[in-house]
């Protein structure tokens, strides 16, 4: 109790045991590596080889397709082999780059910048937005775009996302237990380009040692604090952390810096550190396979291209048959048909499960019992707007704030009656909002 | 890696309480006031309860059965709709009778509607009601300790004393079910530990009646008349067990408030100005119709919106 949190939310099973106390391996990929040009939002990048040259790790594959957009780094030295479409996670066919690896990890030189705070805010920027840096969380903004809102000096708190309310994601808990300086430097970084603002580590208070280790490091930092959130999914969603540290909300229509606010996850802050200190472009992160369905579960720092079934490999494959296997948390997380699709900027974990609890459960009549609306961290109500988008009722949805949802799901995991609620909502969101973009 | 991935949209967990959870838990909250009810008076009414539950479960598997629709009777609600329709009987009633309010409250009230969650009045209530219309006699005649006696709440409307006390423990007479006080509290208890209530809709029908009473009870600030008043009749088995309901009550947080709010209202006007010394089955199925229009003036507003004036902050 006396934590700060947000109203609303769940607690579902963590399931992060599993791999929590397992050190971060480097994982060297071999054969093939895919980077699809779109794995951020915004325009595609475009591509700046040509089938056969030889690259280099760290080498410029293709350039960001417009302001916001973003580069594309090979995580491996070999030979470009294709430029073709390509599976990726949530299963449609994207343009990408294959690269055959020659195993030798021929690296480019970088150059470090010894006084960072000699640089001005527009060469910091450059930095991040060459270096290919985006939110790694999972929606892939690009950050130098976050980075530069319309009026920064209103800009008063850079919260750090390291929540991690996903259940069985440990990337982040890794690298804050591992490496929290170079979090704490990523932060210190975005703090020198926005002199008003403060900056806070929001983290769950089921991750107290890196309470601990981050509230040692910012203890001499006037501009840094930590502050502890109540474990409770979705912690992390952006609306929901950006309430629980500061006490301001923001709607579907505004963006965090409309109240002063810019939120960027544990990877992404590091990408951040090594672009503007250590010249480094965005070729590797974080990422944990795990499930009951996994020998080895662990937290790997993957070249990113690798492909999930050599990840899976890696961790000593299945020992037990899949029914599911989820890029991502069980929350929020992509169902893969296929682990013969590329890592990404975006993808944190790769997830095999025995059970399928989505389709173990046959759907019964709704009881009107609440437990959605009392779930839904948006304030709506779940089970009138599923009801709604079963009707195509497109004004009543909208009067309801269906527009609203965050899809984080929480309605579906409570729902005694097993509705697809979220899913229902969620479709339906994105059927209202292409019908809204036609009319414009 | 032979056999094919499930595939489907998020979230890919869900949570192990389901409906038959929720309505078994109701079932377990309504036993303290059932055995204080065969307690109090004797096995009859334990057969009365075995009889109304039978009937409600019957009607629904041989409706279901005749209009081929899938059998629900595992979710237990047709179970949670006789022991409340019975515990709302006074236990003398015949059993036929009981047995006619059974079919009643499923098959009329819930199945034609649709079904669970369909219907928009409570079933166990809509039965009472038809069968207090139809076995007046019956259904108002109380007898305790094998003397026919009228109700606390008739004395107190006869403007007689009565033994608040009594009243809290259950000795008096009444349907099975509603005499006791603390056995009703310690289900509510049980209700609201388990997060299958909230005391939105009994707080505010409870405290508004309260306040009704206090200023058109025509008692003053008289303790005693208030106490019976709120221990008295159907008010707490009413206020939270049956107004509660899931299907029949506003699902928008500010409507559970408004909905108690009204039942409040409605409870007073029909014990203290009404004929009957009783309001409360009336109230709360009156106020079940309401419910739609509740529900549409208190959506609550999405998280970050901003209200001002002129409209919605954009």
């Amino acid at each position: 109790m006396g934590l700060k949190t947000f109203k609303g939310g769940v607690h579902p099973k963590d399931g992060k045991d599993l791999s929590k106390s397992k050190q971060i391996k480097e994982l060297l990929p071999e054969g093939e590596l895919v980077f699809p040009l779109s794995q951020h939002i915004g325009a595609p990048a475009t591509p700046i080889v040509a089938v056969g040259d030889e690259v280099l790790k760290g080498q410029k594959i293709a350039e960001a397709g417009g302001f916001v957009s973003s580069p594309i780094y090979s995580s491996v030295s070999g030979t470009v082999k294709a430029i073709e479409p390509r599976r990726v996670t949530v299963g449609d066919m994207v343009n990408s780059i294959v690269i055959e690896s020659d195993g030798a990890f021929k690296e480019v030189s970088y150059t470090e910048t010894e006084d960072i705070t000699a640089l001005s805010n527009q060469e910091i920027i450059d930095k991040i937005k060459e270096a290919g840096v985006v939110g790694m969380g999972g929606a892939g903004f690009p950050t130098h775009v976050k980075l530069s809102p319309k009026e920064p000096e209103k800009i008063e708190y850079i919260i750090a996302n390291c929540a991690e309310c996903e259940p069985y994601l440990t990337s982040d808990y890794r690298r804050m237990v591992e490496q929290p300086e170079k979090l704490v430097e990523g932060m210190r970084i975005i703090l020198q380009l926005f002199p008003n603002a403060k900056g806070i580590f929001g983290v769950e208070d089921n991750k107290p040692d890196c309470i601990e280790k981050l509230s040692a490091l910012v203890s001499a930092e006037p501009r840094m604090e930590v502050c502890p959130l109540q474990t409770k999914y979705p912690q992390g969603g952006e609306r929901q952390l950006i309430f629980a540290t500061t006490g301001r909300s923001i709607n579907s229509k505004m963006l965090p810096a409309d109240a002063g606010c810019i939120v960027d996850n544990v990877e992404t802050m590091v990408a951040i550190y090594n672009a503007v200190k250590l010249g480094r472009p965005l070729t590797n992160r974080i990422f944990t396979v795990t499930g009951d369905a996994v020998s080895d579960p662990r937290n790997f720092y993957i070249s990113i291209g690798t492909s999930y079934k050599q990840l899976l490999e890696a961790a000593g494959g299945l020992k037990n048959p899949a029914k599911k296997m989820i890029a991502g948390g069980p929350m929020m997380g992509f169902a893969l048909f296929s682990i013969d699709v590329p890592t990404t900027k975006t993808t944190s974990a790769l997830l095999c499960m025995t059970e399928d609890e989505a389709s173990l459960y046959e759907t019964t009549a709704c009881i009107n019992c609440g437990r959605c609306v009392e779930a839904c961290p948006e304030n709506l109500i779940p089970s009138r707007l599923a009801d709604f988008a079963e009707h195509k009722q497109m004004d009543t949805f909208e009067k309801w704030y269906g527009l609203e949802c965050v899809e984080c799901g929480s309605c579906s995991y409570v729902c005694p009656a097993r509705r697809p609620l979220a899913q229902s909502v969620k479709t339906y969101k994105k059927m209202v909002l292409a019908e809204k973009r036609k009319k414009n | 890696m032979s056999d094919l991935l499930n595939v489907t949209s998020s979230p890919h967990v869900r949570d192990k309480v389901d409906t038959q959870k929720v309505m078994a838990l109701v079932i377990i909250s309504l036993l303290p006031a059932s055995i204080f009810g065969i307690y109090n008076f004797g096995v009859k009414a334990l057969v009365l309860i075995l009889v109304t539950i039978g009937s409600c479960v019957a009607s629904e598997w041989i409706y279901e059965r005749i209009v081929h629709k899938k059998n629900t009777i595992n979710d237990l609600s047709a179970v949670v709709t006789g022991l409340l329709l019975a515990l709302n009987l006074p236990h003398t009633l015949p059993w036929w009778q009981a047995v006619l309010g059974g079919v009643f409250a499923i098959i009329v009230v819930k199945m034609l509607f649709g079904g669970l969650g369909q219907n928009f009045m409570n079933p166990a209530l809509g039965a009472r009601c038809f069968l207090l219309i139809s076995f007046t006699g019956s259904m108002t005649s109380f007898t305790y300790d094998g003397t026919t006696g009228a109700t606390p709440l008739a004395l107190l409307k006869a403007g007689e004393h009565v033994d608040t006390m009594k009243m809290l423990l259950g000795t008096t007479a009444g349907t099975i079910g509603e005499t006791s006080v603390i056995a009703l509290l310690i289900g509510a208890i049980i209700l609201i530990l388990f997060g299958v209530i909230d005391l939105r809709i009994p707080g505010s029908y409870i405290l508004t009646f309260a306040v009704f009473v206090l200023l058109f009870g025509g008692h003053g600030f008289d303790m005693n008349y208030l106490v019976a008043q709120l221990c008295g009749g159907g008010l707490m088995l009413g206020a939270f067990f049956m107004a509660t309901d899931y299907v029949t009550s506003p699902i928008t947080p500010m409507g559970k408030i408004v909905f108690g709010i009204i039942l409040g209202i409605l409870t007073g006007i029909f014990r203290i100005f009404g004929a009957s010394a009783e309001g409360v089955s009336y109230a709360i199925i009156f106020g079940n119709l309401l419910v739609p229009l509740i529900e549409r003036v208190t959506i609550p507003r999405a998280f970050g919106i901003v209200k001002e004036k002129g409209g919605e902050k954009q």
